[in-house]
């Protein structure tokens, strides 16, 4: 229990020094939704109207950005090969792992959601339903992508085939979430029936995630 | 023959060479029997007239579709718990062919749904559901094309695999779930099928021939695999004795 807590402060304090990375993720979604309008034109009604898809689809980019990295760094300095070694099960090292990675990228999207609505013109309600369907959701994208991060660490191939793996799988998380949004802002679906199945796809992620990713790992670091 | 005696690549091969011609015959017949069945003995529909038998070819490659990473599925468990030394290599090699079967039911169906439906794609859950399976089946193809080393490969692939496999019962349901432009479930469900004998039972003939063209390629594909490891190892050997 020490040794997890302590690997959670670990990676949240690498993450947050120089050359962590932490907040190129809000750097990134900023870019995304700057560039929005420039590709749509910037009518105010039309980006009321796509506004909370603009901003799934930048979060949902901006968190696969630093995956790579995610176990690649521990594995090129070695320290990697002492977490596998630890008395703690590797499935709750992963989870862990993933945890502070979620803490330092997934949740200061969330809380970028706010400045970034008013630049698509979102009401304060439609800003509310994005930023409860993002913090809902973004742990699934992080948790998803930490297997696609340990095959590109057991592969030695991140790059590009990361998110070739990864983002066919975000498809349900992506649907579920947009449609909680639009749901709790348009309606005339209630909010509760999709919303909730986003909330199940966090939870299965949050299982099946660390499984995946400790046995990629298991196998392909011998 | 018991599953364990395959085991061994070089019986795997004997096996291979003894029951491909065989193999090939029955499916060179079965189409010849399907075919006909589908083209010429089964009537038009009375609304959709000749397009219908477009559903002969689009029907038996989507369950080969699923059925392809269903055995995927199996073949990585067998990679991951019991390092059975030809699962990867029929993982490997029913890749590619699924991918086309996927493939050939997405452009069959925008085919059929051009002049059906009036376009070629709507995002309709069922559609949707399968091009995510085919892009995955091309990731796990990138993949596998990615990493040299092909035991280091199977093993990612097989994880990869297996969560993949949570899309096969999303495909299967989709059309209960999410009341979109695909017809349900007509064919296998509770009360019988809703098709009419005259179009059941080519579809039959035509899915019995599909299933028999793919255990035909996906024999053939794990026999050339096998070969292509051994070259693979020749020329190591080779390139190591030259350098040392």
């Amino acid at each position: 229990m020490q040794a997890l807590r302590a690997l959670l402060v670990r990676d949240m304090r690498i993450a947050l020094r120089i050359g962590g990375g932490a907040l190129m993720g809000v750097l990134f979604f900023l870019a995304v939704v700057t560039l929005t309008p420039f590709a749509v034109g910037p009518d105010p009604a039309l980006l009321r109207r796509i506004g909370p898809a603009i901003l799934w689809l930048g979060a949902l980019l901006a968190s696969l950005l630093a995956l790579d990295r995610l176990f690649a760094a521990d594995h090129e300095d070695g320290s990697l090969d002492l977490i596998l070694m630890g008395s703690a099960p590797l499935e709750l090292t992963v989870a862990v792992k993933a945890l502070a990675h979620w803490l330092t990228t997934g949740l200061p999207l969330v809380v970028a959601v706010p400045v970034l609505g008013l630049l698509l013109d979102l009401d304060p309600l439609a800003i509310g339903a994005v930023a409860l369907t993002l913090l809902a959701g973004t742990p699934a994208l992080t948790f998803i992508g930490v297997i696609g991060a340990a095959l590109a660490v057991a592969l030695r191939r991140g790059g590009l085939l990361l998110p070739v793996l990864v983002l066919p799988l975000t498809v349900p998380v992506l649907i579920f979430g947009v449609s909680a949004a639009d749901a709790a802002i348009v309606g005339p679906v209630p909010f509760g029936a999709p919303f909730t199945i986003l909330c199940a796809l966090t939870l299965m992620s949050l299982v099946i995630g660390p499984f995946a990713a400790a046995a990629t790992l298991r196998h392909g670091l011998d | 023959m018991p599953l364990i005696d395959l085991a061994n690549p070089t019986r795997f091969l004997g096996f291979a060479e003894r029951a491909l011609p065989w193999l090939i015959a029955a499916t060179l017949f079965a189409f010849a029997i399907g075919l006909t069945q589908a083209l010429f003995v089964a009537p038009d529909d009375y609304q959709q007239g000749a397009t219908v038998k477009i559903m002969f070819l689009h029907v038996p490659s989507a369950w080969l579709g699923m059925f392809c990473w269903s055995l995927m599925s199996a073949a990585a468990l067998g990679t991951l718990v019991w390092r059975h030394p030809l699962a990867d290599v029929a993982a490997k090699a029913a890749a590619p062919i699924g991918a086309a079967f996927t493939f050939l039911c997405l452009f069959t169906g925008s085919m059929w749904g051009r002049p059906m439906w009036g376009t070629y794609w709507v995002w309709d859950a069922r559609l949707t559901s399968v091009l995510v399976m085919f892009i995955m089946y091309l990731g796990l193809i990138a993949l596998w094309r990615s990493v040299e080393d092909p035991s280091r490969a199977g093993r990612a692939a097989a994880v990869l695999t297996l969560v993949g496999a949570i899309n096969l019962p999303i495909i299967k349901f989709s059309v209960d779930w999410w009341n979109t432009l695909h017809q349900p479930a007509s064919v296998f469900r509770v009360g019988g099928s809703s098709i009419d004998r005259s179009i059941l039972m080519p579809l039959f003939a035509m899915a019995i021939a599909f299933t028999l063209l793919f255990v035909t390629l996906h024999i053939a594909a794990m026999r050339n695999e096998i070969l292509r490891r051994r070259v693979r190892g020749m020329l190591m050997l080779q390139a190591h004795a030259q350098g040392g």
